[in-house]
């Protein structure tokens, strides 16, 4: 099923991630793809994260179109400027691909290229309403479009953030600019996300919150380290104490979105390097 | 005012010779604020070449170098200056380019020109403004997130921020937490999600000419 006729459905709808390589090995991406493409109803490729270098999303996304899968197209406003991004997004029409989410994209200052020009030419709002705007055959020059695409557009939402209410008007901007579903930043605190979905469900519009696998105590020290991720104390305990702290990420992952199931649209898990669990994860987790 | 940082000494001895004689110009503008083109400065500097056998034939502070008409009737009347073979400029970009007009020697940059800065207290300057042209404080609460947001983002934050503090630098405030927490004491934080910038025009001039019946004296 297309994923915007999905997010039509009272479904719990499920989304990955995954990197593009850097380099050409793709195999082992699309080895991933076809396991995935069997458990979730879209699977995100992320746009150059953490300002790191890698394939585009647009090449791997098209990739996935031609094996059927449905993909969510990420772009970030970091790099290209309102031109490049207005012909991406065309490209992405003409490609097929429709699901694109929409994000300011990590710092420059969080990769590899740190003196890099970081191009930020278009916000997320202007991206959105740049996106909008193509739709109705204008583009942002004004010059009329031979032709139109056709998106179902996302944004992101960071549930952790403090202070909340301004996560909130901003998440409500980009509602009203007209995303159609939104994916969250990391959340292991389930009461800190209800008390977030609580609040904007009311917009009546698909929120995917983000789950991450605890893969080792090290992977964890690193999660702690990122902006706006909030681990528990009782989550790392279980990490800390387990006798094989894999197994016990894998298990807490399932236990989120198990009580994920009882309340939220779905869930978007980045799997970060052992996507190939995912399946196993969704099962554990309750239905598949 | 311009914020300006001393270049490393040792890259300055590199580009002359024993055989040089120095001529360094100072500014008594923002340089000297910044104690990076006062006289006391020239002097250390005039010093650390004395040490390496340089020979250092005068110095002068003009009042504002990024002004010719200064450059020019300071500099010019100057006879260390006409025997010098190189110039050392302890000033901004725009005093650098000043004293371009007036010599055809060999001119080091001694300072690099960061930004336009606003004074916190002695020794303490912040970019808080990127002289970008198309000012939009009016509608951010007088804080400009053009400059203060890493991003640059002008319709609100990214989902970045955590207590407060920016993702790129935990130290640094968000620029636009500091518009909210400024929006909230007059209960207008609706601003943020109701007014849309759209993208700026970045084009600006490079140069303005005002007509003289303009200029109000």
């Amino acid at each position: 099923m297309k994923f915007k006729n999905k997010l039509a459905t009272n479904d719990f709808i499920i989304t990955a991630e995954l990197f593009p390589p850097k380099g050409t090995e793709i195999s082992t991406l699309l080895n991933k793809a076809d396991i995935l493409a069997k458990v979730v109803d879209a699977i995100n490729i992320t746009d150059n994260q953490r300002a790191s270098m890698r394939v585009g999303s647009l090449a791997i996304c098209k990739l996935l179109k031609d094996r059927g899968y449905e993909s969510i197209l990420q772009m970030t406003c970091r790099d290209r400027n309102r031109i490049a991004l207005q012909s991406d997004l065309l490209s992405a029409s003409v490609l097929g691909l429709e699901n694109v989410l929409i994000l300011s994209g990590d710092h420059t200052s969080a990769g590899e290229y740190i003196g890099t020009k970081a191009v930020y030419d278009l916000d997320t709002i202007q991206l959105i309403k740049a996106a909008r705007l193509l739709e109705t055959g204008v583009d942002l020059a004004g010059k009329k479009l031979k032709g139109s695409p056709k998106f179902c557009l996302g944004a992101v939402a960071n549930p952790t953030a403090s202070p909340l209410d301004l996560q909130l008007l901003m998440l409500e901007k980009k509602i009203n600019a007209g995303i159609e579903f939104v994916q969250t930043q990391t959340i292991f605190d389930i009461v800190q996300f209800q008390k977030f979905f609580d609040t904007i469900r009311y917009k009546n519009i698909k929120i995917l919150p983000g789950v991450t696998v605890i893969k080792s105590v090290a992977f964890m020290e690193f999660l702690k380290k990122l902006p706006g991720v909030n681990i528990p104390q009782n989550i790392q305990d279980r990490i800390l104490s387990a006798k094989n702290p894999f197994d016990e990420g894998i298990q807490i992952c399932a236990e989120t979105i198990c009580k994920l199931r009882d309340f939220a649209d779905g869930v978007h898990i980045m799997a970060i390097g052992i996507e190939e669990y995912i399946p196993d994860i969704l099962k554990k987790s309750g239905k598949i | 005012m311009i914020i300006t940082v001393q270049k490393n000494f040792s890259d300055l001895l590199m580009q002359t010779t024993d055989k040089d004689k120095i001529f360094i110009v100072g500014c008594a503008g923002c340089a000297t604020k910044c104690n990076t083109g006062s006289e006391a400065a020239i002097l250390e500097i005039e010093e650390n070449f004395k040490q390496n056998n340089r020979i250092v034939s005068g110095f002068a502070v003009l009042d504002t170098a990024c002004d010719i008409r200064v450059a020019k009737k300071e500099l010019i009347k100057n006879n260390n200056f006409s025997e010098a073979t190189i110039i050392l400029a302890l000033t901004c970009g725009a005093g650098i380019q000043a004293i371009e007009k007036i010599t055809d020697l060999k001119i080091i940059a001694g300072l690099d020109g960061l930004f336009v800065g606003t004074t916190e207290r002695i020794g303490v300057y912040n970019q808080y403004c990127s002289t970008c042209g198309q000012c939009i404080v009016d509608k951010t609460a007088g804080i400009c997130p053009v400059t203060r947001c890493s991003k640059g983002l002008i319709n609100g934050p990214c989902g970045g921020f955590v207590n407060g503090k920016c993702e790129v630098d935990q130290e640094k405030d968000c620029a636009w937490v500091l518009i909210y927490e400024k929006l909230k004491k007059t209960n207008s934080v609706n601003i943020i999600k109701d007014t849309y910038l759209p993208p700026r025009n970045i084009v600006k001039p490079k140069n303005i000419i005002y007509k003289k019946k303009d200029i109000k004296q």
